[in-house]
């Protein structure tokens, strides 16, 4: 039983790690545009990267 | 919309960001084209499409204006408008904050479940009480957190002495987490907090869905006000000008309008001729030629020479502001339709008071001791959970949506399909909706030589009749024949060089029988006359709502003679040569006489009536105005998807009370156990999540009528 007091906690821990993950995805915006998101990946490989440049210097990411 | 538009980061502070709504981008290619385009550029730092929003922030320096972005993503190809910072900023709070308590609660319901069912499965003494210790630690925040819709929703309704469904829904979560404490503190056998939080977890999701769907296509922007002109430049006695805004304007002053403006205010014109683009107001695409003495409205672009326009009317006394009164006072009526929900939650709440009380009092009576009764009286409030009903709507609709999406059709709001479904009589403006809107040149008796030339000459313009000789000419492979100093002097036309020959492409004739262009190549003239073509399926679209029991009939701003002619073509009764406020005259006689309305419109003149129709139906081609006050849009040049939408409509309606049937039957069930008292956490915990399936998988049968003709 003693496993218990080790289990619950590292139950609880990874789900608020899922939680805070997913709070931390829709303030970062990830949510914001996801028809645009699901076009992106048809966009040809040389206008990508010089997309993606933009977006790099934007989001500072 | 996106990361880059945060205003609170730092950045260097010579740059600044524009964001502007971009109505034509639908695809990949949109996207890469715009954001490719616009870094090309000198002083463009960053691009970032929304496709969902139809918005793209740019990062630039100072030197680059709104103008001449505009511009670029002009010539990139596709027509553009600022949005302010301002209206961009209160976005959709209402989702987000669904969303995140449906994670909250999400969370909380896989632990305390995870909990719970060892506790049913036997756990035992310390180990139960210590079980029932976490899940109260969870559950507690939990519930605060993920039960503020409801709480809030139902202090608001009792505030004003009505209950709703979140009335019964937040006295159940409150009783059955206060009760849990209380057997928690207690040491006793069964606390509910996997019952309050699945409860609140179930509902959040059918919350979620409505959210959603009303966000799908709302652009949140005051689209009417953003088309008018911002700012005009005045001209002062001494003959100096300066810049005032649009609502500084006044009656009298002089406005210097350029080439390519957008007017502030109506005013006459004093000085100067030109030609206006007024498809704003009135939905025309041809250019309207203007000269002294003529009255030019605010919202209309001049296309050709620079005008002294002396103001009439300013800020809130033009035309287009005017309408925009029209249609907020229009708007009213709809608002206070009643939806399915909330007809449903008006009859069901009260009874699920009743009976949870009933039950309560009856087993006091019966002396099974306050406790017993109050598990019993949570337990008729939860198993007669609302999971089901609250998801029968939503549910329902976001397939329904779904499905016509895939046919070219975007509602904006759920309860759209509720009025769609209920439409009787369709009222179809003519230029744009039942025609394509744009101008289509007859270009068949032109020697191709002749093509070459006017496709040349077309080619450097961007006036419409310009652009329909274009791609007539374009469709038929020819390549543009090679001319010098080519120029266009606004109004008039294009003209150039074909070696030592003078060409030029001119307006043609005005007279009544349509539009028309002259190409004069030396001293041989030809004229090339438009026609704006029927959307291709209009005659099937009519047929299908004609056996749908929708009758329709045409109301459009154009002359008389034009109406009457596409009216008799295609077998309806047509009107012609109305005003915004004499549709809207003409919309409530018709709605007095008990019908219940489609308007199908495109043009700023068509918005009031839109907005005071049972539903209505834009053309993604539409001005924004009349997109804002649609309840859904259709894209592409097929007119079915407006017979698709009230096919579609009705049958999800036919499902939504297939839904609520299921819902009450499945209460019906449950309900007399849960009153006799034999309902555990685990009966109310499966029958619950049953229901729900139940109901939303027969909305997904909603999904299969998007593959079908």
């Amino acid at each position: 039983m003693n496993i218990l007091a080790f289990l619950i906690p590292v139950a609880l821990l990874l789900g608020g790690a899922g939680l805070a993950l997913f709070f931390w995805a829709m303030r970062d915006g990830q949510f914001e545009d996801l028809e645009g998101a699901a076009n992106r990946i048809l966009i040809d490989e040389e206008v990508e990267r010089e997309g993606s440049d933009g977006v790099e210097k934007e989001t500072g990411r | 919309m996106n990361a880059p538009a945060n205003p609170g980061s730092p950045r260097p502070a010579q740059s600044l960001d524009s964001r502007f709504v971009v109505p034509g981008m639908r695809c990949a290619a949109c996207i890469a084209r715009i954001e490719r385009g616009l870094l090309d550029l000198d002083g463009v730092e960053a691009a970032r499409v929304n496709l969902s929003a139809k918005r793209v922030a740019i990062r630039h320096n100072p030197e680059v204006d709104s103008e001449f972005l505009l511009g670029a993503l002009g010539r990139i190809g596709f027509e553009a408008q600022v949005v302010d910072l301002g209206s961009v900023s209160k976005d959709d709070g209402e989702s987000r904050m669904l969303l995140r308590a449906l994670a909250v609660a999400g969370f909380g319901m896989m632990n305390i479940m995870l909990l719970s069912v060892s506790v049913w499965s036997g756990a035992g003494g310390v180990t139960r009480e210590l079980f029932h210790w976490v899940s109260a630690l969870i559950a507690l925040p939990v519930v605060a957190y993920a039960g503020r819709p409801f709480f809030a929703s139902a202090v608001a309704a009792m505030r004003h002495r009505r209950t709703n469904m979140d009335v019964p829904i937040s006295i159940g979560v409150l009783l059955a987490t206060a009760l849990s404490v209380h057997e928690t503190v207690i040491g006793g056998e069964h606390a509910y907090f996997d019952s309050a939080v699945m409860l609140l977890f179930f509902l959040l999701a059918g919350r979620a869905l409505d959210a959603t769907m009303r966000d799908r296509t709302r652009a949140g922007i005051g689209a009417l006000l953003s088309r008018m002109g911002k700012s005009a430049r005045v001209l002062a006695e001494d003959g100096s000008t300066r810049t005032l805004a649009a609502e500084d304007l006044e009656k009298g002053m002089v406005m210097l309008v350029a080439a390519g403006e957008a007017l502030a205010a109506d005013g006459v014109v004093q000085d100067g001729r030109s030609a206006v683009d007024n498809s704003m107001l009135t939905g025309e695409s041809a250019p309207q030629s203007v000269r002294e003495g003529d009255t030019v409205h605010a919202g209309s672009i001049n296309l050709g020479d620079p005008i002294h326009v002396r103001v009439v009317a300013a800020s809130s006394d033009t035309a287009i502001a005017g309408i925009a009164r029209m249609m907020d006072e229009a708007g009213q009526s709809r608002s206070r339709y009643v939806r399915v929900a909330d007809r449903a939650s008006r009859l069901y709440a009260p009874a699920v008071h009743t009976l949870a009380l009933l039950a309560f009092a009856g087993w006091m009576i019966a002396g099974a001791g306050w406790h017993q009764s109050l598990v019993i009286a949570i337990a008729v409030l939860i198993i007669t959970c609302p999971c089901a009903l609250g998801l029968a709507v939503p549910a329902a609709q976001v397939v329904a949506s779904g499905a016509l999406v895939r046919r070219g059709l975007l509602v904006k709001d759920g309860s759209a399909l509720e009025r769609l479904a209920e439409v009787d009589t369709a009222l179809f403006d003519k230029t744009g909706t039942l025609t394509l809107g744009e101008p289509v040149a007859a270009i068949d008796h032109l020697t191709p030589e002749q093509k070459a030339i006017g496709l040349a000459l077309a080619q450097s313009s961007r006036h419409p009749l310009s652009r329909g000789i274009a791609t007539a000419v374009e469709a038929t492979g020819i390549r543009p024949a090679s001319l010098k100093a080519v120029a266009e002097v606004p109004g008039l036309g294009v003209s150039g060089m074909l070696g030592e020959v003078p060409v030029s492409l001119t307006r043609g004739r005005e007279d009544r029988a349509g539009l028309a262009s002259i190409l004069r190549i030396g001293s041989e003239s030809v004229e090339i006359t438009f026609t704006d073509p029927v959307r291709e399926d209009a005659t099937p679209t009519l047929d299908a709502l004609r056996a749908m029991g929708v009758r329709s009939r045409i109301v459009s701003g154009d002359r008389d003679a034009a109406v009457e002619a596409l009216a008799a073509q295609l077998g309806l009764v047509g009107e012609g040569e109305k005003r915004p406020e004499s549709k809207l005259a003409l919309l409530e006689a018709l709605k007095a006489d008990g019908h219940r309305l489609l308007m199908v419109g495109d043009g700023i003149n068509d918005g009031p009536a839109m907005a005071a129709a049972h539903a209505s139906i834009a053309p993604g081609t539409a001005s924004d105005v009349s997109q804002q006050a649609a309840d859904a849009v259709f894209l592409g040049s097929s007119l079915m998807p407006v017979a698709a939408a009230i096919a579609i409509a009705r049958r999800t309606m036919r499902i939504v009370r297939q839904n609520f049937g299921f819902a009450i039957g499945y209460n019906v069930l449950a309900v007399p156990l849960a009153i006799s008292g034999l309902v555990t956490p685990l009966i109310a915990a499966i029958a619950m999540s049953v229901s729900s399936l139940v109901v939303v998988g027969n909305s997904l049968r909603l999904a299969k009528t998007g593959s079908e003709p």
